[in-house]
């Protein structure tokens, strides 16, 4: 079992990493991507983000599974949080679990990399001067990694 | 019907967050053309279209009571 979910409340980490521990590991990994304030100049004030919640969780889950297949002995738990998301907010908590530690941080990047390519979620970001939904429209900053 | 789901920055382009089709039997490539007819500032090379929560095929033929929904460019993390 494993938890893959879409949250509007604020994401708690240590969840996550108690949910994959198990006697087996020798290492986990938890990541969290947080609202950042500036991108390549410009000041973001908030965050709102939006997803297709049933599509969001299925894909989280197809993931982890994914995951848990691809490097054995893995154990993931995946949150992301939407709705409006304030500077140093956590959007995101990926937690990996495995027996020796290399194999817990490659799976945690390989899984926020997927996240980014197939996971039905949009990110607002709200200016002083505006709105964008990033990926979407061709505003500045042009290009935006967001972790 | 089909029922039609637009998220983000598409909504700004229909107005709408769903709406049904009259496509049942035709294909996702069929729909894909009826959204183009209907919303000519929609940018199509960009959205991805899922079925029933499953990225589809243009050659997937629709059934009626599907859920398409337009997934443009994603964002998260």
């Amino acid at each position: 079992m494993s938890i893959f979910e879409i949250v509007t409340e604020p994401i708690v980490p240590q969840t996550y990493a108690d949910y994959v521990l198990r006697p087996e590991a020798g290492a986990v990994t938890v990541f969290t991507g947080h609202v950042r304030e500036w991108t390549e100049g410009v000041r973001t004030l908030y965050l709102a983000y939006e997803a297709y919640v049933p599509m969001a969780q299925k894909k989280l889950a197809e993931i982890g599974h994914g995951i848990e297949q691809k490097w054995k002995g893995t154990r993931v738990a995946i949150a992301h949080r939407i709705g409006e998301l304030q500077i140093g907010d956590i959007a995101v908590v990926i937690a990996v679990s495995s027996p020796h530690r290399s194999d817990a941080y490659e799976a945690n990047e390989y899984a926020i990399e997927r996240i980014k390519e197939i996971v039905p979620i949009w990110k607002q970001e709200i200016w002083e001067d505006g709105t964008q939904w990033v990926g979407y429209q061709k505003k500045k900053p042009r290009e935006i990694s967001h972790d | 019907m089909i029922k039609l789901y637009y998220f983000a920055g598409l909504r700004e382009v229909t107005g709408t967050t769903e709406e049904l089709a009259d496509l049942a039997g035709q294909t996702v490539g069929d729909l894909s053309n009826w959204i183009t007819d209907q919303y000519p500032d929609m940018p199509m090379q960009s959205v991805r279209i899922a079925i029933n929560k499953e990225y589809a095929l243009s050659t997937d033929v629709l059934q009626d009571g599907d859920v398409a929904a337009l997934i443009p460019p994603v964002s998260g993390g």
